[in-house]
Order: C-alpha cells, then sequence, then structure tokens
C-alpha cells in the first residue's frame, strides 16, 4: 500500500512540473526543448539534418549507405579517412542506416529523394536498381566526363561498365564486386563420403543423391526472407540458359515460357527436394551455418558468405569450407556490385565528383574492398592485398563472363524482381511449374521494356 | 447541465480545443484523403507520380496472390482469434469469480501479457513455436511420434481453389493464434470479471429458487447481461486483428506461399520496400475500410447510448 | 454432492494451473534462456535449467540495445505527458464546456483511434520529410502525441463525467473562469486519471511498433526495432534475443507490477463506454 501511494506520489509531481512548464509555454517549445536535449544520441542523425543547410560555405559531403556491419562499416571508415586525407578541408558525414540488408536504407533514401533532399552520393546496386531506378526518373548526373578523364574506360571489364551504362552514358562508378554464384561446401562431409565438389548438375544430383542415402541434408536453404530462393533460382538459370540466354531475359529475346526456361525450373524444382525441412524458419545466415556445423553438406549463397564463414565462424577456407561456382556456371560470374553515383540537385557536385574520383581510384579500391571481403572493380588492383578465396574471385572476375543478379537488383527492373520473388516463394511450397511460368512471363511483360 | 450556457465565456473552450481538432483533421482525415487519392494514382515508381490510374490498383491487389493470400489469412485468423480471446478469456473469467484462493495471482498472471509489446511476443513465440525446439521438444519427450511443423508448415486445409489461391484454413497462422491469444486474453478476461462482479448475488439467487440449474442461470441470466461486453470485446478484437501487423511482422513474416501474410504487412513491404506506393495506399484504403465497417456503426451507437 | 462440488473445485484449480504454465512458459524460457552462459545455448536444451548463472547475454543484449533504450525514453516521456495534458483539456471542454456540435467532434476524434495507421502512414512520411522531422525522436513524439489524442480524450472525458457539475458551478460562483476551473477543482480531481493515462500511453508508445519502424532509422530507432533486427536469426545467439526481448519489456512490465490496476483501468477505457 505504502508503495502504490509513494508511485502515486512520484507521478503527481511529475505532472505537477509538466503542469508548470506547460503554462509557460506552447507545445512547440516543448517539443523543441527535447531536440536539444536529445543532441547527443543521434548526432548523426542531425548532423545529416544540417548538411542540407550548411553545404553552401564550403566542404562537406554526405555518403548514404547500408554499409553498418562490422568488416563493410571499417572498410568504408578506412575510403573516408583516405578521402579526407586528399581533402582535408571537406567534412564527411557518413550517413549509413542499417537493418534489413539494405532495404531500409532504400526506403529512406526514396523518401529522401521524393522530398528533394538527396544525400551527396548513395550506395545502390549496379545495373537495372540505378538505370529502371533513379536514372530512368531523371535524378541522377551522368558521370561519363569523369570516366574520361581519369581514363577508366578501360580500367573496369566492358562487361561491367555496360551493366552502369544507360543510353550511352554512364551513371555511377563500381567500387567492388560479389559473386552471387558461388556453391560453398562441408570439405569434412565430402571427404567422409568420398564426394567431389559438382560442377555441372548431373554431378550435383549424383553428389546429392549420395549424400541423401547418407542422411545427410545435401543442401542447405534458408528462405525465411524470400530473396533467398530467388538468388538460388538466380544461379540455376544461368547454369542452364548459359549467360546468353540468361542475359536474353532482360532483353526479352527470350521468353520465360520458352521451353529453355522450362528446363531451367524444373531442375529448380529438383535441387528443391534436396533441401532442408525447416528451410522456412531461417535465413541466409542460419542456412550457411548448417553447412558449417556439418549439418548440411552445401549452400548456395554470395560470396558474403565466405566473409561469414571466415570473420564471424572463424573457418578456414578450403580446409573447412570449400567453394566452387555453381553447377554449370565455370566462367561464368553473377555480378553484384555496389556503386555510388551524383544525384540531380546536390549542393556541391565537384565534391562528390571527388569523392567518386577516390572511389574509382585503385588505391581507393584497394583500401575498402579487404576489409569489406569483397573484391575489387577494377582489372588492375593489388592482388597481393587479398586473402586465398579473394585472389582466387579477382582471377575468376578477370576472365569469366559477367552477368548481372536477378536477386540483387542488377538485372531487372524492381517492378520485375518483387513479382518474380512472389512467383519464387509460391513455387517453393507448390512446386506448380505452369504456374511460375505464366507468373514469370507476365511479369516479365508488364515490367521489362 | 452545461457550464456554457450560464457562461459568456464561450470562446475559450472552443480555442483549447481547437488544436487538437485541426490536429486530427490533418492527421487523420486529410492524410486519409491524401491515401485514398494515392491509391488512384499510377505512383508505383521511385518518384511520385500522382496521375490519376482509375481503379488499376485495386483491380491489381484483387487479381493478386498475395493480397488474396492475405485477405484469406485475415479472415481466419481474425475468426480464431476472437474465439479464443473469447473462450479462454470467458472461462478464466468464470473460474477466477468463483471465489477461489489466490484470485489476484491468477488475474495478474493471465494479464500480464498485455502490458508486452507485440514485439516481444512474436520474438518469444517464434522460438518456442520453432518446429526445431521450444514446444514441439515436449511433446516429443512427451513420446509424441511426429510433430507439429507450426509457423512452416504451408498446408491449407479443406481448401478449393478460389481465384488465384487455394481458400481454406492455413495451418502455420495457427500458431499466430496462440501467440495473439496468448497476449490478448487479458483484455476479455477484465471485461468479462468486471461485468461477473457487477451481477448481484441477488439475481442468480432468485434464478436459483426458481429452481434454475447452474447452465440455465448462465444461458438465461449471464449470458444476457454479458451480451454488450461481449459484442465490445468482439469489436475491439476486431480491429485490432484487421489492422495486424508487428505480431506477424516480428515473428514469421510472410512465409511459406504466404501462409501467414496479412494485409498490413503488405502494405508496409510493397510501399517502404518495393516502392509501390499506389498498392499500398489501396491495400491501407481496403483495410480502412474493413475496420470502419466495424467501428462506425459501434461509434454511433455507443455515441447514442451516451447522450 | 459435497463431493460433486469438491471434484469441480479441483477440476477448476487444475485448468487453472494448466493455464498458469501456458501464460508462463515464455517468461520461463526467457527467463532461463537468458542466464545461460554461451556454451549451454543449443536448439534442444531449450527447456534446462543453465547450470550457472551468466550475465554475458545480458552484457552484450543491453551493449546492443542501449542507444536505442535511451531514444525509447526521449520518445516516451515527453509524448506521454503531452499528450495526457492534451487530453484532459480536451477531456474537460468535451465533457464540461459543450458547445454546439462538441458531441460530433469527439465523435469524430474517437475514430482515429481505430483506425489502421497504414492509411495515413505514406502522407505523415511525406509530411515529416517536408518539415524536416523524418527519421528523428522529435518527430516520432509529434505523431505519437497525435495519434494519442483520441484515447487519452476519451479516457479523461469518461472521468470528467463522473465530477459533478456543481462543483464547477460554485467555482464559477466565486468568480473563476474557464481556466481558472481547471487549474484549481479539475486539475486537482484528475491525479488518478493523470496516472491512468500516462501508464496508458507510457505502455502503448513504449509497445509501440509500425510507426517506430516505417519512421526512423538507424540513429533514431526506439527499442522495439532494433530489438526485431536482433532476432530471429541464430546467428545472434537466442540468449542474446531473449535477454533483449527482457530489457525491452522490463519498463512496462514493471508498471504492471507496481500499478497494475491502474493498467487495467486504461485497458477499459479503450472500449469506448468506459
Amino acid at each position: 500500500m505504502k508503495i502504490k501511494k509513494f508511485t502515486l506520489l512520484t507521478i503527481l509531481s511529475i505532472i505537477l512540473a509538466l503542469f508548470m512548464v506547460a503554462c509557460g509555454s506552447d507545445e512547440e517549445e516543448t517539443t523543441g526543448d527535447d531536440q536539444n536535449g536529445n543532441g547527443d544520441s543521434n548526432g548523426q542523425e542531425e548532423a545529416a539534418g544540417d548538411n542540407g543547410e550548411a553545404t553552401a560555405e564550403e566542404g562537406s559531403l554526405e555518403i548514404f549507405s547500408w554499409w553498418t556491419g562490422a568488416g563493410e562499416e571499417a572498410g568504408l571508415l578506412a575510403l573516408i579517412d583516405l578521402f579526407e586525407e586528399k581533402h582535408p578541408n571537406i567534412e564527411v558525414v557518413n550517413a549509413a542506416v542499417a537493418g534489413g540488408a539494405g532495404t531500409n536504407a532504400q526506403a529512406v533514401l526514396a523518401s529522401r529523394m521524393q522530398g528533394n533532399d538527396p544525400p551527396g552520393t548513395f550506395q545502390i546496386h549496379g545495373g537495372a536498381a540505378l538505370n529502371t531506378g533513379w536514372v530512368a526518373a531523371g535524378r541522377m548526373e551522368p558521370i561519363t566526363d569523369l570516366y574520361d578523364s581519369e581514363g577508366w574506360h578501360d580500367k573496369f571489364p566492358q562487361d561491367l561498365i555496360d551493366m552502369v551504362t544507360s543510353d550511352e552514358e554512364i551513371y555511377s562508378v563500381p567500387v567492388n564486386i560479389h559473386r552471387s554464384n558461388v556453391l560453398f561446401y562441408n570439405v569434412e562431409i565430402f571427404e567422409e563420403h568420398g564426394l567431389e565438389a559438382p560442377t555441372t548438375f548431373d554431378e550435383f544430383y549424383e553428389v546429392a543423391d549420395a549424400l541423401q542415402a547418407a542422411g545427410v541434408t545435401p543442401l542447405a536453404l534458408g528462405d525465411r526472407e524470400s530473396w533467398t530462393a530467388l538468388h538460388l533460382f538466380e544461379t540455376i538459370l544461368l547454369g542452364s540458359l548459359g549467360a546468353d540466354g540468361y542475359n536474353a531475359l532482360w532483353t526479352r529475346d527470350l521468353d520465360f515460357d520458352s521451353p529453355e526456361v522450362v528446363e531451367a525450373i524444373e531442375h529448380f524444382h529438383k535441387f528443391l527436394t534436396y533441401v532442408n525441412d525447416d528451410h522456412a524458419a531461417r535465413n541466409w545466415q542460419d542456412a550457411a551455418q548448417m553447412v558449417a556445423q556439418g549439418n548440411a553438406a552445401m549452400n548456395i549463397m554470395g560470396d558474403w558468405a565466405a566473409g561469414y564463414f571466415a570473420t564471424d565462424l572463424e573457418l578456414e577456407p578450403n580446409v573447412d569450407f570449400g567453394f566452387v561456382p555453381t553447377p554449370n556456371t565455370t566462367g561464368k560470374f553473377m555480378v553484384v556490385t555496389d556503386n555510388f553515383g551524383l544525384p540531380k540537385d546536390v549542393e556541391n557536385p565537384e565534391i562528390v565528383k571527388d569523392f567518386l574520383r577516390v572511389l574509382g581510384s585503385v588505391e581507393g579500391q584497394d583500401v575498402f574492398n579487404p576489409l569489406k571481403g569483397s573484391i575489387p572493380a577494377r582489372v588492375d588492383a593489388d592482388v597481393s592485398k587479398y586473402n586465398a578465396y579473394g585472389q582466387q574471385t579477382i582471377e575468376d572476375f578477370r576472365e569469366a563472363v559477367l552477368t548481372p543478379s536477378l536477386a540483387h537488383n542488377s538485372a531487372a527492373p524492381a517492378g520485375f524482381v518483387s513479382q518474380a520473388d512472389q512467383a519464387v516463394n509460391i513455387f517453393v511450397a507448390s512446386g506448380n511449374v505452369d504456374q511460375l511460368v505464366q507468373a514469370l512471363q507476365t511479369a516479365a511483360e508488364q515490367n521489362i521494356q | 447541465m452545461n457550464l456554457s450556457k450560464v457562461s459568456s465565456d464561450k470562446l475559450l473552450p472552443v480555442l483549447f480545443i481547437l488544436p487538437s481538432i485541426v490536429a486530427i483533421g490533418i492527421f487523420v482525415y486529410g492524410f486519409i484523403s491524401w491515401t485514398g487519392y494515392v491509391s488512384f494514382s499510377n505512383w508505383n515508381t521511385l518518384t511520385p507520380d500522382l496521375s490519376f490510374a482509375g481503379l488499376k490498383n485495386y483491380l491489381f491487389l484483387f487479381n493478386d496472390y498475395r493480397f488474396q493470400s492475405g485477405m484469406r489469412n485475415t479472415l481466419f485468423f481474425t475468426l480464431f482469434f476472437i474465439i479464443g480471446v473469447l473462450g479462454l478469456g470467458f472461462f478464466l473469467a468464470t473460474f477466477i469469480d468463483s471465489n477461489i484462493k489466490g484470485e489476484s495471482f491468477f488475474r495478474n498472471i493471465f494479464l500480464f501479457p498485455m502490458a508486452l509489446s507485440f514485439v516481444v511476443t512474436g520474438v518469444v513465440w517464434q522460438w518456442l513455436l520453432n518446429p526445431s525446439t521450444g514446444v514441439n521438444l515436449l511433446l516429443a519427450s512427451l513420446g509424441f511420434e511426429s510433430v507439429p511443423r507450426w509457423y512452416i508448415d504451408t498446408t491449407i486445409l479443406f481448401s478449393f481453389p478460389l481465384g488465384q489461391i487455394q481458400f481454406g484454413i492455413p495451418i502455420a497462422l495457427l500458431s499466430v493464434v496462440i501467440a495473439a491469444v496468448w497476449q490478448m486474453t487479458g483484455f476479455s478476461l477484465a471485461m468479462y470479471l468486471a461485468g461477473l462482479r457487477a451481477i448481484p448475488e441477488e439475481v442468480k439467487e432468485a434464478a436459483r429458487v426458481d429452481g434454475a440449474t447452474e447452465f440455465q442461470i448462465y444461458r438465461k441470466v449471464i449470458f444476457p447481461i454479458l451480451m454488450p461486453i461481449t459484442v465490445s470485446i468482439i469489436i475491439i478484437m476486431g480491429h485490432i486483428s484487421l489492422k495486424i501487423f508487428d505480431l506477424i511482422y516480428a515473428m514469421t513474416g510472410s512465409g511459406s506461399n504466404f501462409v501467414t501474410d496479412v494485409p498490413g504487412v503488405y502494405m508496409f513491404e510493397t510501399t517502404f520496400r518495393g516502392n509501390f506506393f499506389g498498392h499500398g495506399a489501396a491495400i491501407a484504403m481496403i483495410m480502412l475500410l474493413l475496420v470502419a465497417v466495424v467501428i462506425v456503426p459501434y461509434l454511433i451507437v455507443s455515441r447514442k447510448g451516451d447522450s | 454432492m459435497l463431493k460433486k462440488i469438491r471434484l469441480g473445485r479441483v477440476l477448476v484449480y487444475l485448468i487453472l494451473a494448466m493455464m498458469t504454465i501456458f501464460f508462463l512458459m515464455p517468461i520461463y524460457v526467457m527467463l532461463i534462456t537468458s542466464v545461460k552462459p554461451l556454451a549451454e545455448v543449443s536448439l534442444d536444451r531449450m527447456w534446462e535449467l543453465p547450470s550457472t548463472v551468466s550475465f554475458e547475454a545480458y552484457g552484450y543484449a543491453f551493449e546492443r540495445l542501449y542507444p536505442n533504450l535511451l531514444n525509447t525514453i526521449y520518445l516516451v516521456v515527453p509524448a506521454t505527458l503531452i499528450s495526457a495534458l492534451l487530453g484532459s483539456l480536451n477531456g474537460y471542454v468535451i465533457s464540461k464546456w459543450k458547445f454546439k456540435g462538441s458531441d460530433w467532434i469527439f465523435t469524430a476524434i474517437l475514430f482515429g483511434m481505430f483506425i489502421p495507421y497504414q492509411s495515413i502512414l505514406i502522407p505523415l512520411i511525406q509530411f515529416l520529410q517536408s518539415i524536416g522531422l523524418y527519421n528523428s525522436i522529435p518527430g516520432l513524439i509529434l505523431v505519437h502525441v497525435v495519434y494519442g489524442i483520441p484515447i487519452t480524450t476519451l479516457i479523461f472525458r469518461n472521468f470528467y463525467a463522473n465530477i459533478p457539475t456543481e462543483l464547477l458551478e460554485a467555482a464559477k460562483i466565486d468568480g473563476a473562469g474557464f481556466l481558472g476551473i481547471y487549474r484549481y477543482v479539475m486539475f486537482p480531481l484528475s491525479i488518478s486519471g493523470f496516472v491512468v493515462v500516462c501508464i496508458w500511453q507510457f505502455t502503448n508508445i513504449w509497445n509501440e511498433f509500425l510507426f517506430a519502424v516505417s519512421i526512423t532509422s538507424s540513429g533514431s530507432q526506439p527499442v522495439m526495432v532494433a530489438l526485431q533486427n536482433l532476432s530471429g536469426s541464430q546467428i545472434v545467439h537466442w540468449n542474446v534475443q531473449m535477454a533483449g526481448a527482457l530489457l525491452a519489456a522490463l519498463p512496462t512490465l514493471l508498471i504492471y507490477i507496481l500499478v497494475g490496476k491502474y493498467f487495467v483501468r486504461g485497458l477499459l477505457a479503450g472500449s469506448v463506454k468506459g
């Protein structure tokens, strides 16, 4: 009873205090006071907000990204250090947005662009995400002149430059490359069962059947977030159609209801018979972890999983986990690349261009990528700065045919990706090939010109 | 009696309530109108495109697999959720009301989940009903051979094709219903308890004297008295379940084959993750309409009853 | 007859005991998992008691959630107090200073309590963006204050309806006006009303998720969004998730334990008739 009285009294005095304050000021002021009181906790926010007005007085650059994870954040900070070293008068604002593997950041970006408040430069996946997105909306400045003056045209692979080109103009600088068509496997399980890493569909089925017979889950999938299923599907499309066939899908030179695509979908269907039962309750890391812990033999994922294996789970490449291109994609390289460009109506485009110059330089790429666990987009970067996995990937990257990733928004407009994502999510449960074919064909007709 | 009738001081009260009226006018009615406007526009792109699209967004949704799944799920979620909350709340209230020992202990136990966030509930129950651990471990140790797959089960009971989808009861949804009932039963319990306490003992006594059995007393005396409370609970729980978002977003997401998807989650993802603002606005307007059908008559009747 | 009643009693207690287990099961799992050392956290030992009590999960969860807990506090305290004050003034006007159309306005305000917030989210974000409050705590405060008006007004209106108008008339004869009556008669009488409303708003705003996840990102995220980001994956060990969930739930749980009576009153007031 005493406690209750005491609590009551406390609350009462708080309210009284508030009442006194409220008598002297109006609501607006109270809110304003609090805003100042908050300054410490979200200084980053406030700085970002101030930037809009402050840029005019010389020297600040806001860099917008979703690089907040351990390695990638370190990479970004190293990049910023390098830039500040070269441009000591320019204050850099790191406006990184965490969460949802970049989806949160993209929502914030969209809102800021819609409100005509673009950041100085922002991270975006190269290819369709930019070309059919902000470029098509007329919100980006071309930076082809930067490529001319820096002599970049032959420093990036032609396939990659084509990917970031729209109507003869280049709109972004690729800073890194991830490979999305990688099959990771548990070396110990493969040795124990006397298996070789599969490189073709037939080998994959042989290996998977053998594993299944031995009571091992052949393929780990974690499609709690449905993009992972789409990711698996895109590697099978590439393997089954070849690079030319795969690329023809995005120019509508190959239809989704063609027999070739139907065959690819049947492969996909068969792959799904080898996955873990609880795939819908797991995300991609959970699935990778199954391979790491020996609860599943293989996992198809982008090579950010290599970073996860090596850094987070402290596994040794080629000793604990092995990696090969996904079935039938040897010599093909599915690209996920982070790019930065120059939005229209930024306060100080020259400063942004200075930053893009640093991003596109050998030095910039080699400072960022070893920390992030990706490889440089330039073909002349310093190979010795990368670990075993990185070095081999750099080699593959220089020789392979490059194709844009569908699941990571590089191949097709966002409208198609979201409908494909939905259709694949349904297919994983239903296994209805005709339905998937029809859904994809309709989505392509509606979204791809 | 009304003070303003004896007062010349009529302006001040209006002045004080005016900011709230303006705020609600803009933030509720103004914003709803704007959303309605967006739902008839072509804004399914990164940058706003407010050109008139007619019913395009609505037609898209009515033919959309995900939206149809979401509507099916909302229907069954609402149904089972309300039945669960009403049933469990009523029985617990009658038990607690029957002069038991430790009455306040039990009441507090059943009420505390109400103080929790749906996000917390979602985080905990996602582990409890994870098919490889949680409740299934208990079931297995009790000797059950096959354990439920809970929220990753894609089975749809009693299903038949309707539109794009299989219409029926998605098993996975029942996991979310369990979590939601766990959280919200306290509300109906509190309401029923207040109702039961308000029934004078003499009324029941009189019925007993007339030779009514316990069952008849419930049917003839208690149920009718509790009827308005039941309606209130149905409406409050109904509007919560029609707009449910956080529990599902935190616990299961939209699920394999959209077995646990609901319009609230679809709206959020398609608008703010997919930039389909027109679709999102249309979903929001449909949700609003569903809630309004339940709420508006209730508000009008409540107001009338007051004055 | 006696035996039958006893049997019924036993059955009642049995069912209540079972339901108690059902209701406490999540709390049990949260508690024991959150104090397990990392080595003992595995999916197939969920129900086992920890061999030793370890607070490393709390340490880690606290470290991850601390900035967001602070954000939530900066959000909840002003939003609760402002919306309570507004609700009190509105309730005072609507119950005691009725004017033409005030009943109608009250119903129109009440409707704002029931709308799915998805239906105002798109313009709300555009609006906050345009006044520079998107992705900020003050922006969230504004949102919670505005959308808190209906429920706080309702609770205060029902509360003030029980205060006899004669009391106010007496004050009026003594020369008090609209503000004077509020300040010297109504306000002192409405302490328990404030307690109910403050507890209700505090709990609701603390637990709210949709606005929080749509309006804020990175630096200004409240704790529930951070908790959701922490959860759902086996890479963040789930003893940490459980510790995080418990940390995030603790303030509202404490309020429930300390002043549950007022919490329940707010709960019942939400059903319009009060």
